[in-house]
């Protein structure tokens, strides 16, 4: 008897615990402490503070409240995983473990599963082709599309001509890191331009040795790919040799306003890229305010509204809840399940007039996605950074990268994946 | 000459000024562990604490802003003035001593006599709550740290030594910061050694390192020398706090240069404060010329951190105490 009450309340417990069946899931693989916690933070809260304002501000999604189910990472890969077991049974639509290296590790998990993951400008670039990786979606632009939209602006700021120039890549000696050499590589080839590549180790607090390097190699434009201490320091380092700022252009994980602000004055005219809108005048901000902020029901104290991170959250986030309308719309159901949201991922298509009407207009490239392309068109845009008035601004239009190059790329790399795993190409 | 010649000395050089900047983390280490024979975990959190609660003060901030306007939702975040770089400076020492007091009272007092490992494993929880405690006191944000310490490479260096070696040569390269620090070492390596010879304070400390159990049989507090050494390697601490936090800015990966610090500290001896200064340049140099002549040009480079720990493994095989330690001799 004593068994069966303690079962019963224990039940009833969870029950109360965890989300009921009529909410839709989307778990936030978080890191709001560890190394790069200042950077989580801001996308965590922007990922957050979306969906309160579809619950708040449009009753949900189709009629559905949405639940954001928040587990801490400290951008570390074992505990990705294992907040990836711990949620993966409450009902979740989509991960988004916004690290590269868990990434890797829950491509085939997820597959298995039957659940979808967006690594929107992270992860593995080839799952691009999503006739070999049914399950996992980079759009709209991934690293290699970041090279190529990188070695383009160099392009029209030359008229078209780098041969003989000099681009040094300076990376964060990882697997996100070591991500766009094969891309660079290729372009250098193709444009004849002199590529050297400057790693630099974990956390990235000493970079002496490569900036010395970059002082007596005297490079015309320095790229990049850095993530946390190690772009305040680069962006530092450059500053102290005196290079040009914009002639120094990082990848949009290198390109928020905690990147810079710690060099003060001398960041000035910093480039970086990005895959959507800088700072905060879009209507939807005003919804935000009014019924996330004003109402009390941030995610954060709200001070981060507007950052490049926190846009960065609240587009994922946008996304997401734009695929499970499709996926409603496909179904006919209102309580959709993961796989008809893998499906709604790769019927998604964003135009001008669905983000207008959003309240984004122009807050990010238009594109559609499909089963032979997860990846979108790879449009991302420049940024530059003003000391002065302390903000980003858009420096360029939401412009394509060299698909000849990458495509060739992706199938290649793609490839190699499906042989490895078994896995026969083709459309679910 | 050639300008590659020229450029060697000039790594040559870098690698003396990060040597120094590896030496100011690995003396706090000494500090502690000379005089109560504990390895402290959380040295490379003490020099971020410092540093946050420096720019916290230098800004205004009030402290547990967050935590008072999430509990009682009010908007309040500065006291509206800026303090003066000194003041502030002075002010974070008064925390580190505060800080070094309760360290005495709510965790060693404890300890005493326990094995070293314990106390090493208290200093872990340490760290990890000095890191927590110090996002919720003051953000955890990323913030520029300015206390008036010039940086950038020093231009009278270079227009006066650029046509050394023609034409490829743009003369030697010098942060003003590694300057600032390297002066800023001498004056504290200095201090701390006038301070142990010729103050009845340091004849105690050393008193102290020397054995415990002797030291106190003469009257020296030993709650008292704790207190006094965790401030001093709290002081350590905000110096290193404020020459790392000025390149990178005072954020949570300010606690990680304690990694920079073990290499020296198995290089020159944990008991050691010349040992700690010297290690620290022998790393430096080391690992930077390594990368200059082998990492870079043949191995991919990022190689340093590598490099430093095979230096310091090598020296373990042939003097395990360190350059400048003290040999252990257990008698069983």
């Amino acid at each position: 008897m004593k068994f069966t009450k303690l079962t019963a309340i224990a039940v009833a417990a969870s029950m109360l615990a965890g989300p009921t069946m009529a909410e839709l899931v989307f778990p936030s693989l978080s890191y709001r402490t560890g190394p790069y916690g200042a950077n989580g933070i801001p996308f965590a809260d922007g990922y957050s503070d979306y969906f309160t304002l579809v619950n708040e501000r449009d009753g949900g999604i189709g009629g559905e409240m949405t639940k954001v189910v928040e587990c801490e990472t400290a951008y570390n890969t074992e505990k990705g995983v294992e907040c990836y077991e711990s949620t993966k049974g409450m009902g979740s639509l989509v991960y988004q473990p916004l690290s590269t290296g868990m990434t890797y590790q829950l491509i085939p998990k997820v597959t298995a599963d039957d659940i979808p993951m967006h690594t929107m400008g992270y992860g593995r670039t080839s799952a691009a082709n999503g006739k070999v990786f049914s399950h996992v979606f980079n759009y709209p632009a991934n690293y290699w599309n970041g090279a190529s939209v990188a070695v383009n602006h160099v392009l029209d700021v030359n008229g078209g001509d780098i041969a003989g120039k000099k681009i040094a890549l300076v990376y964060h000696n990882s697997a996100y890191g070591k991500e766009p050499i094969r891309t660079l590589e290729e372009l250098a080839k193709k444009h004849n331009f002199e590529l050297s590549l400057l790693a630099v180790d974990h956390p990235g607090q000493e970079q002496k040795s490569q900036w010395l390097q970059i002082r007596r190699e005297k490079p015309d434009y320095v790229f990049m790919w850095g993530w946390g201490v190690m772009n305040q320091v680069a962006i530092q380092e450059a500053a102290n040799i005196r290079f040009n700022m914009e002639n120094f252009i990082g990848i949009w994980w290198s390109g928020s306003e905690n990147d810079v602000i710690p060099a003060g004055d001398a960041a000035n005219g910093y480039k970086a890229l990005n895959m959507h809108a800088v700072g905060n005048d879009f209507p939807v901000f005003d919804d935000i305010q009014k019924y996330v902020v004003d109402a009390g029901k941030a995610a954060g104290a709200g001070d981060q509204v507007g950052t490049v991170l926190y846009n960065r959250g609240m587009y994922a986030a946008m996304l997401a809840v734009e695929a499970a309308k499709t996926a409603q719309g496909i179904h006919g159901t209102a309580n959709i399940t993961p796989a008809m949201m893998r499906d709604g991922m790769e019927a998604l298509e964003m135009t001008a007039d669905k983000m207008a009407g959003l309240g984004m207009a122009g807050f990010g490239p238009e594109f559609a996605v499909s089963c032979e392309n997860h990846g979108g068109p790879g449009l991302s845009s420049v940024t530059q950074w003003d000391a002065t008035a302390k903000s980003w601004s858009q420096i360029s239009d939401f412009s394509p990268s060299d698909n000849d190059v990458i495509g060739k790329l992706i199938m290649e790399d793609s490839a190699a994946y499906a042989a490895e795993n078994n896995i026969e190409e083709g459309c679910k | 000459m050639s300008a590659n010649f020229y450029y060697g000395i000039e790594v040559f050089l870098n690698g003396l000024m990060a040597g120094v900047m590896y030496s100011l983390v690995a003396l706090g280490f000494v500090l502690i562990f000379k005089a109560s024979g504990i390895f402290n975990y959380a040295q490379g959190v003490m020099a971020l604490f410092a540093a946050l609660c420096l720019v916290g003060f230098q800004s205004g901030q009030i402290p547990f802003a967050h935590v008072i306007n999430a509990t009682f939702g009010t908007e309040i975040h500065h006291f509206g003035w800026h303090m003066p770089a000194l003041l502030a400076i002075v002010c974070t020492l008064m925390m580190m001593i505060l800080f070094a007091f309760l360290v005495e009272k709510f965790v060693l007092k404890h300890l005493v006599n326990q094995e070293p490992i314990i106390l090493f494993m208290a200093t872990i929880g340490l760290a990890y709550f000095m890191e927590g405690f110090g996002d919720l006191m003051w953000g955890s944000d990323i913030k520029k740290l300015d206390v008036g310490i010039p940086q950038g490479g020093n231009l009278w260096l270079e227009e006066n030594t650029a046509f050394l070696g023609g034409d490829d040569f743009y003369g030697f390269y010098i942060d003003n910061l590694d300057i600032w620090a390297t002066i800023f070492a001498a004056i504290l390596v200095t201090a701390l050694i006038l301070f142990s010879q010729y103050t009845k304070t340091g004849r105690a400390l050393r008193a102290v390192a020397d054995d415990h159990q002797a030291a106190l049989s003469v009257g020296i507090s030993l709650r008292v020398i704790w207190v006094i050494v965790w401030s001093i390697a709290g002081f350590v601490a905000l110096v290193a706090g404020i020459m790392w936090g000025s390149k990178s800015g005072v954020q949570f990966s300010l606690s990680l240069i304690a990694l920079k610090a073990l290499p020296v500290l198995m290089l020159g001896g944990f008991t050691s404060i010349p040992g700690a200064i010297i290690g620290g340049l022998i790393i430096g140099v080391g690992e930077k010329m390594f990368e200059f002549l082998i990492g870079a040009p043949f191995l991919g480079g990022a190689t340093e951190n590598w490099f430093a720990y095979m230096l310091a493994l090598l020296f373990l095989v042939f003097r395990p105490q360190g350059l400048f330690g003290e040999k252990i001799i257990e008698r069983v």
